[in-house]
């Protein structure tokens, strides 16, 4: 049995083709991928990701245990409704999941984690809390729906949609937030676009959907939000990264804190570990689509360090297939490499990513 | 969702048309490009290609997948369709005109093996199910 968001039957009424994602029912377009694609980097569009588990740490040791917990420093969290991008990594440097944490009080800390991650992330974080920090409350909010709207223009529908939230809102820089009645209201997202991703009580999901809908913001599915999220350079859990690897090997060094004095899960490990693979990016030459797990062949290889894509696909912003790929790190910016497409090399540039932000090609 | 009468089909969503010059013309149907959502990459057979039945001789790309295009029948590959190769998504807007490629076919009898649209209606069905 699938599991199923609050909008569900709102999803099927707009005609969205639905997908099994790693257990949810989610849509994955509704009509053209490309179309909504093109929306959100020009204008607006929506996503439901109420599939992904906010968790609430409520306790007064809450920062503290958050400290030793993830791989960059919530020390960083100073102003309430501040966000921090991290890994959760295990003993070895292995990443078990990237999330965001929301800094409200300080007996009080918002996770927002992956949804196929949610259970074995909560079971973690809880084994660790019972080690260290038995006081603590660990909340995981299934009460919440989270809508992410995304797109130039995305903020604006926003405000116009629900009147009152300007003012609370418009001087929030990136990953800060802010409250306004039952709305949480966040500057982040997945696309490499500006926006809110809002997270709000389930009952009232579908309501907001429909007025921002009616307001002009195109519902978008999870197809456009792979396709933005890469062209974005932002990593996927379970692709680009996993248990097996660790941040500095998947482009994400600069969400690592090697220099504060503090300890975390995984720290020494990072620190003992020699660091032979990068994440980097890929801009097919000849023509044809890259896909994951296409072999890369580089002047660089040696045994056991060839080098594969981890998230490949068409460009819609470029009109040119692009790729993330963990490579050698002797692998420089503007070599050319090749991949593996059935039985033919393409030819393929190395570049150094995010392909796109805010609506311009960076490469 | 309607499927055209007049032509032939495969199991794995090809469509045959036969022409009057006795080479038949393929394509990929109605429900295969749903399921593979916007197309952004066609590969072609090289004209004057051999092909055996259901040997893998083209690929579809969309934003989702890959999927290869299998040869309905035995022939030769006569013409290639490389209007695709700048404009896939044709394939989204009229799967059935925007033919692949087109064969003689080394066995005109061979047809007959191919489903009718009522076969391959049936095919839909019992995939749905």
């Amino acid at each position: 049995m699938l599991k199923i968001t609050p909008l569900n039957q709102t999803h099927r009424d707009m005609n969205a083709k639905m997908v099994d994602f790693g257990g949810w029912d989610m849509p994955l377009h509704y009509g053209s991928q490309l179309e909504e694609h093109h929306k959100v980097r020009q204008d607006a569009g929506m996503f439901d990701v109420s599939h992904m588990r906010v968790v609430d740490i409520h306790g007064e040791n809450a920062r503290n245990f958050l400290r030793q917990l993830v791989a960059n420093n919530v020390d960083k969290l100073t102003v309430s409704g501040k966000a921090l991008y991290t890994c959760m990594l295990n003993p070895d440097g292995g990443i078990i999941d990237d999330l965001i944490i929301y800094f409200l009080s300080e007996s009080w800390f918002r996770l927002v984690v992956n949804a196929g991650t949610a259970d074995k992330d909560i079971a973690w974080i809880t084994s660790q809390r019972d080690k260290t920090t038995p006081n603590l409350e660990i909340k995981p909010r299934h009460d919440l729906a989270m809508i992410a709207v995304q797109g130039p223009n995305a903020r604006a529908k926003v405000w116009q949609v629900i009147p009152g939230t300007q003012a609370v809102t418009e001087n929030l820089k990136q990953f800060q937030s802010a409250t306004f009645e039952q709305y949480f209201i966040a500057r982040t997202g997945y696309t490499g676009e500006d926006g809110f991703e809002i997270i709000l009580p389930a009952n009232d999901a579908v309501d907001f959907w429909k007025k921002l809908h009616a307001a002009g913001v195109a519902p978008a599915g999870l197809g456009a939000r792979d396709t933005l999220r890469l062209e974005a350079g932002m990593n996927l859990y379970g692709q680009d990264m996993d248990e097996t690897t660790n941040p500095l090997e998947s482009g994400l060094a600069w969400t690592v804190d090697l220099k504060s004095e503090r300890d975390f899960i995984g720290k020494q490990a990072l620190l003992q570990a020699t660091i032979r693979r990068q994440l980097i990016g890929l801009l097919l030459l000849d023509k044809g689509v890259l896909r994951s797990h296409q072999k890369v062949i580089t002047q660089h290889d040696q045994a056991g360090n060839e080098g594969e894509i981890t998230s490949g696909g068409f460009s819609p912003t470029l009109n040119q297939s692009i790729a993330l790929a963990r490579l050698s790190t002797e692998v420089a910016i503007g070599e050319e490499v090749h991949v593996l497409v059935r039985d033919k090399k393409l030819a393929a540039k190395v570049v150094k990513y995010p392909f796109v932000r805010n609506g311009q090609i960076l490469i | 969702m309607s499927i055209p009468t007049q032509l032939k089909y495969t199991k794995s969503h090809e469509w045959v048309k036969s022409e009057s010059d006795g080479t038949v013309t393929i394509g990929i149907t109605q429900h295969a490009q749903e399921l593979l959502g916007d197309m952004v990459f066609v590969e072609l057979p090289e004209i004057g290609r051999t092909l055996a039945q259901k040997e893998e001789c083209a690929v579809v790309e969309s934003v989702k997948a890959a999927a290869d295009i299998y040869s309905p029948i035995a022939g030769e590959v006569v013409a290639v369709n490389s209007e695709l190769e700048s404009a896939p998504e044709q394939i989204n807007q009229d799967p059935y005109q925007a033919w692949i490629f087109k064969l003689k076919p080394a066995n005109a009898a061979d047809l007959a093996n191919l489903l009718d649209a009522q076969g391959y209606e049936k095919t839909l069905e019992s995939e749905e199910h």
